[in-house]
């Protein structure tokens, strides 16, 4: 093979005729597997039968070059020899992929990321698994923020769901090792059933880009892969251990790995997390501990050639809602609003009491894949989702103890793709995937159901690729959705007429009763995605991207279906049967220079979003249990302009900067003025020490800010308090003011022996002990959030 | 490439076939909300004796749009005292349900308080108490003075802060009920 490829090498070769030759090529070669360098390849320039030397990192330079069109012969102990043609015309870039089989590089520590970029084209950022570490007692939505542009949408400190971009719920698509989560994603206190510890690197793509996973990701995806595990004959595992004085508790997390050199693997995760009361500085969040196990292990065969894989995860959270968030009406808020702490601070303890959540998500897994040779790559997945969901609700019998929502959601999905790889200037993929999904509120809650009993139904098809020439990189994909929901409902029959739907969907009730009618909405929407984008490498230090994509949603459940009290939001909320798709155009842009000790990266974004759905306080409603806020949703138009800036400045051996700042500016088009809930600005600086020879000691301080919104829509309204007999206004638009938060992060590495390493960590959140309160966090109206934090965190692998 | 393309076709048409909602599902059961109060009344008859006021709310459809309807039955009469009765009634279900009783049943996290109009002149004693003798307030002696008009509010807490002073912002807790009455002393 070798031979051949060499042979072919030398008739292709072209001598470049006597010119200016000052030309340079130079890039990187890469593992098209895993984006990894390959430091032992070797190139050799045909007919001059010159070696080029490739360094450690991957790189290659042949300088001299004339204009002409030169072949290189490029070879690796691991992998298949390759003839590479290059015409050159100028100073060129050029990246070579290798198809890297023999063994795979998945060393536990990798610095360079493990996976595949996502989108040429679109902007993505990677988390890396050493930050998940550190966060290994957080929450996914805690470790998604430090990177630009990403936000969270909280209710209080454990139920964290991220926000990309200023969007959030079923705008984000959550990917966990290939399967799309379906957990019930809709709701704004239903957080991403995800243990962080169980992934190995998590990427985010702003904007719909990536294709493949769903043509809705109207904000964004987030694409959680576990660890990669090497084609080797290793035992290996590794354990940390976090304990925090915030909460007063800790977690412990586990995992152990078996692979050998014909490519069987066997994989085990396990953790553990307890957490009692949280606290602000100035006072206990009564209620607010949580309990979390998880598990997940896999098994399977990896080869060149094929790959088979069966796992299987397990989530399970419990987890408590802050004691004072749970007020009756509007008079209840109003008076939570105006007073300074919360009405309830009780001594500390672990108790999980109502109001609180119970969830559990499973996903079973198999999928594998097929190596054409010198054509591509096949690959199948079917998974198994079951998400159980109970929330218990403060009742007026508290010998009651059921729950007052007690939801499960199945879901079956089975996909397929194949991806083209035989040029490796050429990405190409082809897919289709379809899911079953079963939604089953159990009536014994005695509380009527919030989202109605549903079946539906996805089927998608897509295509999408890439081409690289030379400095030229052009992305274009596209892929159709079908849905269908069919729901069976209670509507109460005051709320039905009021509404308007028995003039716009009669048709739907299957039987009435003496308040009630029960109803079979049947909906379906055809959704068209697409996206395109270029992208330019100016020199190997300087890059700009352009990417345009287009985004279509059907509206979830809880748009379609919400119809009355949400107990637990203390409020009244009402969807609309009759909304359409939200379709979002969105252009982004990336510049990214670098110098010799610093880099930087721009990207602002525009993104125009046409019946878009969002939901706010309309009015109030009178009823016997006094009066409620009205939430509604509605459809709008709307555009979100923002950037995301990144810079990062080595400052001598030890020392390095790092800078961020995100930026979203929400408009609703139609009505013209602000939409709610858009994340407000924020800016964090690290300051990093890092002193390799002293037991590879990491000190970090970092500093975060957060500006006050200061565009937010007027949402107040007024209620009548009999006990002043006065008319007060309930602020509930009024953001938060600014705040600051200083971070401190320290680790040193301890050698157990040749093998095993001890990482001791301490962390300091919130060190001068801020109060503050967080716009995008629903407690806000109720109480601070958590003060100091220090935890130590030990990790030992082995 | 061949028989890719035969394996497609029969993925498409393996989904095409399998994937479809059922339509022979048992339709869900009903569900009449039990958290919901949809009737409160306060029964007003003179220590005296005669004839009763009965103020009442009605909320048919509980949280639904429609707002409650409130009636007055007649004026209360000056320098008089009254014995009061308080109904709280789910009419959601058939037979109603009566919530007062499970109040009552739980009288240590409950409290039905009173807020009379500064403009109204009358007042309001709890004469029932929980098991800690911190009153409860499900019946209540309420005097008059001179003629006047004004609100009377029944606010029914869960979990409030006991003891409290009587007034809604020292017992917080949550709001189950709450119906202001126009209320009118004649002589």
């Amino acid at each position: 093979m070798k031979f051949i490829a060499l042979l072919g090498a030398l008739m292709l070769s072209t001598i470049g005729i006597a010119q200016d030759c000052n030309y340079t090529l130079s890039g990187y070669i890469i593992d098209l597997h895993d984006n990894t360098a390959l430091e032992d390849a070797t190139i050799i320039l045909a007919g001059s039968e010159k070696q080029i030397p490739v360094d450690k990192d991957g790189k290659y330079t042949i300088t001299g070059l004339c204009k002409a069109t030169y072949n290189l012969q490029v070879s690796h102990p691991a992998c298949e020899t390759q003839a590479i043609r290059v015409n050159l015309d100028g100073n060129t870039s050029r990246n070579i992929f290798m198809e890297h089989h023999l063994e795979t590089l998945g060393d536990i520590e990798l610095k360079a990321h493990l996976h595949n970029s996502k989108s040429k084209t679109a902007t993505e950022n990677v988390v890396a698994h050493t930050y998940l570490e550190s966060n290994s007692a957080g929450s996914l939505g805690d470790a998604l923020k430090q990177l630009s542009g990403v936000s969270s949408l909280s209710t209080g400190n454990t139920v964290v769901k991220p926000v990309i971009q200023g969007l959030h719920g079923s705008r984000v698509l959550l990917i966990t090792d290939g399967t799309r989560l379906q957990d019930q994603e809709w709701g704004v206190e239903h957080a991403p059933n995800i243990d962080i510890n169980s992934a190995g690197e998590v990427t985010v793509i702003k904007g719909a880009a990536g294709l493949m996973y769903g043509g809705d990701a109207v904000g964004g995806t987030i694409i959680i892969e576990p660890e990669k595990i090497p084609v080797k004959d290793t035992f290996f595992g590794r354990t940390i251990l976090t304990a925090a004085t915030n909460g007063r508790g800790g977690t412990i997390t586990s995992s152990i790995t078996k692979s050998y050199n014909s490519g069987w693997y066997g994989s085990l995760q396990g953790s553990l997390k307890r957490f009692g009361d949280f606290e602000s500085p100035d006072y206990i969040l009564s209620n607010t501990a949580v309990a979390e196990r998880n598990f997940s292990g896999r098994i399977g065969i990896n080869t060149y050639r094929f790959g088979l894989e069966a796992n299987y995860s397990r989530f399970e959270k419990e987890a408590g809602i802050l004691r004072s968030s749970h007020v009756g009406g509007a008079e209840d808020l109003v008076v939570a609003i105006q007073s300074e702490r919360p009405f309830i601070v009780a001594p500390f303890t672990y108790d999980i009491d109502p109001p609180r959540q119970e969830v559990t998500h499973q996903i079973a897994k198999i999928k594998g894949f097929y190596r054409f040779e010198n054509l591509g790559k096949w690959s199948a997945q079917y998974d198994y989702q079951r998400n159980n969901r109970l929330e218990f609700d403060i009742r007026r019998d508290s010998e009651d103890t059921r729950p007052s929502i007690d939801l499960q959601l199945e879901t079956v999905s089975l996909k397929t793709d194949f991806e083209y790889t035989a040029d490796n200037t050429i990405t190409a993929k082809v897919g289709i995937s379809g899911n079953y999904q079963k939604h089953f509120p159990d009536p014994s809650t005695g509380v009527r159901r919030l989202i109605p009993d549903y079946q539906a139904e996805t089927f998608g098809v897509y295509m999408l690729g890439s081409k690289q020439w030379d400095a030229w990189t052009v992305e274009a994909g596209a892929r159709y959705d079908y849905n269908r929901i069919v729901a069976e409902k209670f509507y109460t029959t005051s709320l039905w007429e009021e509404r308007g739907y028995d003039l716009l969907f009669q048709e739907w009730v299957l039987q009435e009763f003496e308040n009630q009618l029960l109803v079979r909405p049947d909906l379906s929407y055809s959704n068209v995605s697409a996206t395109v984008g270029s992208s330019y490498d100016f020199s190997d230090k300087t890059s700009l991207s352009l990417n345009y994509a287009l985004a279509t949603r059907a509206p979830n459940v809880s748009e379609l279906f919400s119809d009355g009290l949400h107990q637990s939001a203390a409020r009244i909320e009402l969807g609309d049967l009759s909304f359409d798709q939200e379709v979002a155009s969105k252009f982004s842009l990336q510049y990214k220079q670098s110098g010799t000790n610093w880099s930087a990266s721009i990207a602002p974004y525009a993104n125009f979003i046409s019946n878009y759905i969002l939901i706010e306080p309309t009015g109030i409603q009178q009823t016997i249990r006094g009066n409620f806020q009205v939430w509604e949703y509605r459809q709008t138009e709307a555009r979100l302009l923002g950037v995301d800036f990144d810079a990062q400045v080595q400052l001598g051996e030890h020392w390095d900067l790092q800078h961020q700042f995100a930026v979203v500016k929400g408009r609703d088009q139609s009505r013209n003025e602000f939409l709610i809930n858009m994340p407000s600005a924020n800016t964090r600086t690290t300051i990093n020490y890092h002193l390799p020879r002293w037991k590879n000691l990491h000190l970090s301080l970092e500093s975060n800010y957060v500006f006050e919104q200061n565009e937010y829509p007027l949402t107040n309204f007024e209620v009548y308090l009999p006990q002043t007999e006065t008319t007060e206004i309930v602020d509930v638009s009024t953001p938060p003011d600014a705040y600051h938060l200083l971070n401190f992060r320290g680790d040193i590495d301890f050698a157990l022996s040749e093998k095993n390493t001890l990482n001791v960590g301490l962390m300091i959140n919130n060190v001068l002990n801020s109060s503050y309160r967080e716009y995008l966090n629903r407690q806000r109206y109720f109480a601070d959030d958590l003060g100091r934090n220090i935890l130590l965190q030990l990790k030992i692998n082995y | 490439m061949k028989t890719l393309y035969k394996f497609f076709i029969l993925f498409t048409l393996t989904f095409s076939l399998t994937s479809c909602i059922s339509d022979d599902d048992s339709l869900p059961s009903i569900v009449n909300p039990e958290e919901v109060i949809t009737t409160v009344s306060l029964t007003l008859t003179p220590e005296t004796g005669g004839s009763s006021i009965i103020l009442r709310s009605f909320d048919s459809d509980g949280d639904g749009p429609n707002a409650p309807i409130v009636t007055v039955s007649g004026d209360l009469e000056t320098d008089t005292i009254y014995l009061g009765m308080v109904l709280f009634l789910n009419e959601t279900t058939t037979p109603s349900e009566n919530i007062t009783e499970e109040v009552q049943e739980e009288a240590d996290e409950h409290q039905v308080l009173y807020t009379i109009g500064s403009s109204l002149s009358a007042s309001i004693t709890p004469t029932d108490f929980d098991s800690n003798s911190n009153p409860l307030g499900t019946s209540i002696r309420l005097s008059t003075s001179s003629p006047s008009e004004g609100s009377l509010s029944i606010t029914l807490r869960h979990e409030p802060k006991k003891p409290n002073d009587g007034t809604l912002l020292d017992a917080g807790g949550e709001t189950d009920v709450q119906v202001s009455f126009p209320v009118t002393v004649a002589n």
